[in-house]
């Protein structure tokens, strides 16, 4: 218990403190001041590689132009080199072609910030694919996500422009993700993780068996893979891997990566608008939710395995199937939750094996997507949150609802809501049509609701551009991958571009003085406000659903 | 069209800056380690690699230590395809699984096997077994090995290691290490 509670106070606690330094130098990255006669000396740099058009501010319509343009220029991209891997450098093992409609699925799960992998690294992919394609993703997918965060933010606090999206890229890649990756994985080649473009090992054991063991440029893939909430694993079962996880203190430090920037997004927002107590606000509800959830998922993992009940096994330290000894007992429950909670994805213990109420709360993380969420896009989301908070609560008190000085009415509102609906539309769908299907019956690696959970937790992942799963599913087939590969792409773009559109329509309305009759957005009223709105919206709509699946199998086989 | 330029730009300089040069950075760091950053290669005398101190593999010999069980592969132990069984905790797959192990273990409710034993990791190549599961195997060992228990448990408690220092109570014992000192031992 007391060794728990360190664990999570030093992970989650390190990461909040890290978040606010970190969160001012992304406002100076991101948004910085113009000085006197011209641009700073970056602009400048990014301009010249991004051309004229890099040149000229963007009204919300044509950053989303920008944005989706070359979106689908990296979708085009890596489609391209995972489709020809196999005539392409840097193949030392020899991997062969992809089947088609897993290259479509693995370009839409990494374009869109999700890295859902219906495949195995280590038995799939060239060291080109992984780095080149792969790796690059996650660092444009996730300087895409910042990018959009910047914009909004910059519409919010009134700017004339949502900025140039072109720059915001750059400013993303280059001075946000760039250097701090470079730390981490510089940290992680120091912690024991292989960097090599060597081929595999080929080891004869102490038995004199054969033992082939696959490596490769693992820490450089890793350090990006966590911080920009990408999860997509170099080997199939991601961080569990002891060479994509090679000790205790790797283990610490990819935790702390999983929610740092998103932890960071939500200063810098703050910073950007002018209003860092609201941001304080807000990022206390995160975190309040956050804590409540690792707890819960800590708890309900201390129960030992249902399985070994009656048989002499000894159990001192709850559910071991699935998880690795070097990490210790409240890793497993944590990072579960971390991963879910920030749309990051990696795991570092076996989703599947999780206690079925453990496996309930990283589905509540995906459901909600808020609580720190993606980089950038997580504070995104939760903007779609306050915009309802703010109309639910100026209702209930007759006063006109506004946000930072702007009046929100029916129309930003109905956007608001279009966003989180069809985020719940794609998952309760998509999971109603796979159970109801052979398409999904047949897929399934464990039987009664936890199978059920399979398939729920498949699309869940898939909406929220989340990419963990119940990895036992057998979701490498057609309809899998062009299902979730469609839902992961409308899921990235919908709560993008329809919170652009909020921006766009605030920001071209007069703003309002603020009186004595304002609702403030910087106390604890707003703050318990939105976290009612949170869990109306975000958990109520799924409840149902979590009955027939983690609760049912609680209630039926745990004593 | 001039944005299908500005962004084919963009993607010439990400990837020159955030692969090429990113990954080149890295792999430059990674001469200053080169035992890990190739993956921990335990090598024979004759220089053929016996394994990485960080990947399990299989024994079944009694003389040696046996690691966690492993879903692997086909086999379990397979490094190509690492893996975890998958199977809910609930699962009746997994009381077959605990079955066959208490009975290659001769476990019986007097001298229970420790859980870590029972349950697979989730890559399925875990190295590491708790300090009581070496302990729980220390006597098969040294029988047969013809050594006294008395040096096999000394061994075990020299290999012991806490993952995390003071923040991990729990105590580990690498499992490829563990065998090949034994080797030594009884050369």
């Amino acid at each position: 218990m007391m060794y728990a509670v360190l664990f999570v106070v030093l992970i989650v606690g390190g990461a909040a403190v890290l978040s606010w330094p970190l969160g001012r130098y992304m406002k100076w990255a991101m948004d910085p001041a113009t000085p006197a006669g011209g641009q700073d000396g970056w602009t400048r740099s990014f301009q010249r590689i991004g051309g004229a058009l890099a040149r000229t501010p963007q009204t919300w319509k044509q950053y989303m132009v920008a944005m989706l343009t070359f979106n689908a220029v990296m979708f085009a991209v890596a489609f391209a080199i995972l489709a020809l891997q196999q005539y392409l450098p840097l193949n030392p093992d020899g991997m062969g072609p992809i089947e088609g409609s897993l290259t479509f699925n693995t370009a839409a799960s990494f374009t869109s910030n999700t890295n859902l992998q219906h495949y195995s690294g280590e038995s799939t992919l060239s060291y080109l694919s992984q780095l080149g394609g792969l790796m690059w993703l996650q660092f444009v997918s996730a300087a895409t996500g910042i990018a959009a965060l910047a914009a909004l933010a910059r519409g919010l606090a009134g700017r004339e422009s949502m900025g140039n999206f072109f720059v915001d890229l750059q400013r993303a890649s280059f001075l946000v993700l760039l250097p701090v990756a470079l730390v981490v994985a510089a940290l992680m080649v120091v912690g024991g993780m292989p960097m090599t473009l060597q081929g595999s090992v080929h080891a004869t054991t102490l038995e004199g068996a054969a033992q082939t063991i696959a490596r490769g440029p693992v820490a450089a893939f890793v350090a990006i893979k966590q911080l920009g909430t990408n999860g997509g694993g170099f080997f199939g079962p991601n961080s569990t891997h002891p060479f994509e996880n090679p000790s205790f203190w790797t283990n610490g430090l990819e935790m702390v990566c999983i929610v740092l920037i998103p932890m960071a997004c939500v200063w810098m927002f703050g910073r950007i608008v002018g209003r860092t107590r609201h941001a304080a606000v807000v990022f206390g509800v995160m975190l309040v939710l956050l804590l409540v959830k690792i707890s819960g998922a800590v708890y309900f993992e201390t129960a030992p395995t249902q399985a070994f009940a009656g048989l002499p096994i000894t159990q001192d330290v709850g559910n071991l199937e699935g998880k690795e000894l070097r990490f210790g007992p409240t890793s497993g429950p944590a990072w579960g939750v971390l991963t879910t909670s920030t749309s990051n994805g990696s795991v570092g213990a076996m989703q599947d094996s999780l206690n079925p109420m453990t496996g309930l709360i990283p589905m509540v993380g995906m459901w909600l997507n808020a609580t720190f969420g993606g980089v950038g896009v997580g504070m995104i989301n939760m903007f779609l949150y306050i915009v309802i908070a703010v109309f639910v609560a100026g209702m209930m008190v007759g006063r006109t609802p506004e946000y930072l000085g702007r009046r929100v009415e029916a129309f930003e509102v109905k956007l608001a809501i279009f966003a989180l609906l069809a985020h719940a539309v794609f998952i309760l769908g998509g999971t109603a049509i796979f159970a109801a299907t052979p398409w999904g019956q047949t897929a399934l690696n464990n039987v009664g609701p936890h199978g059920f959970s399979e398939i729920l937790y498949e699309f869940s992942s898939a909406s929220a551009n989340n990419g963990s799963g119940f990895e036992g599913l057998g979701d490498d087939t057609v309809p899998w991958n062009i299902a979730t590969g469609v839902v992961m792409l409308l899921a990235r773009f919908i709560p993008i571009i329809l919170p652009l559109a909020i921006a766009g329509a605030l920001m071209s309305k007069k703003p309002t003085a603020q009186t004595a009759g304002t609702l403030g957005v910087e106390d604890s009223t707003f703050g318990i406000m939105l976290i009612a709105t949170i869990l109306v919206f975000g958990a109520l709509t799924f409840f149902p659903a979590a009955a027939l699946g983690p609760i049912a199998e609680h209630l039926t086989f745990m004593n | 069209m001039p944005i299908l330029i500005a962004s084919l730009r963009l993607v010439a300089a990400s990837m020159l800056v955030c692969v090429a040069g990113y990954t080149a950075a890295i792999l430059g760091v990674a001469q200053l380690f080169p035992e890990t950053a190739r993956g921990t290669v335990i090598a024979a005398a004759d220089g053929k690699a016996i394994g990485s101190r960080l990947i399990a593999q299989d024994f079944t010999e009694p003389r040696y230590f046996w690691p966690r069980p492993s879903a692997a592969g086909d086999n379990g132990y397979d490094a190509t395809s690492a893996a975890g069984s998958n199977k809910s905790p609930t699962s009746a797959d997994l009381k077959d699984r605990a079955r066959a192990l208490i009975a290659r273990y001769g476990a019986t409710p007097e001298h229970p096997l420790p859980a870590d034993l029972a349950a697979a990791s989730g890559g399925g190549l875990d190295p590491h077994i708790s300090l009581q599961a070496a302990r729980y195997q220390a006597g098969r060992v040294a029988e047969a090995r013809g050594l006294p228990l008395s040096q096999v448990e000394a061994l075990v408690d020299r290999h012991a290691f806490s993952p995390g220092g003071f923040l991990t109570p729990e105590r580990l014992v690498n499992v490829l290490e563990i065998n090949l000192a034994l080797d030594q031992l009884s050369s």
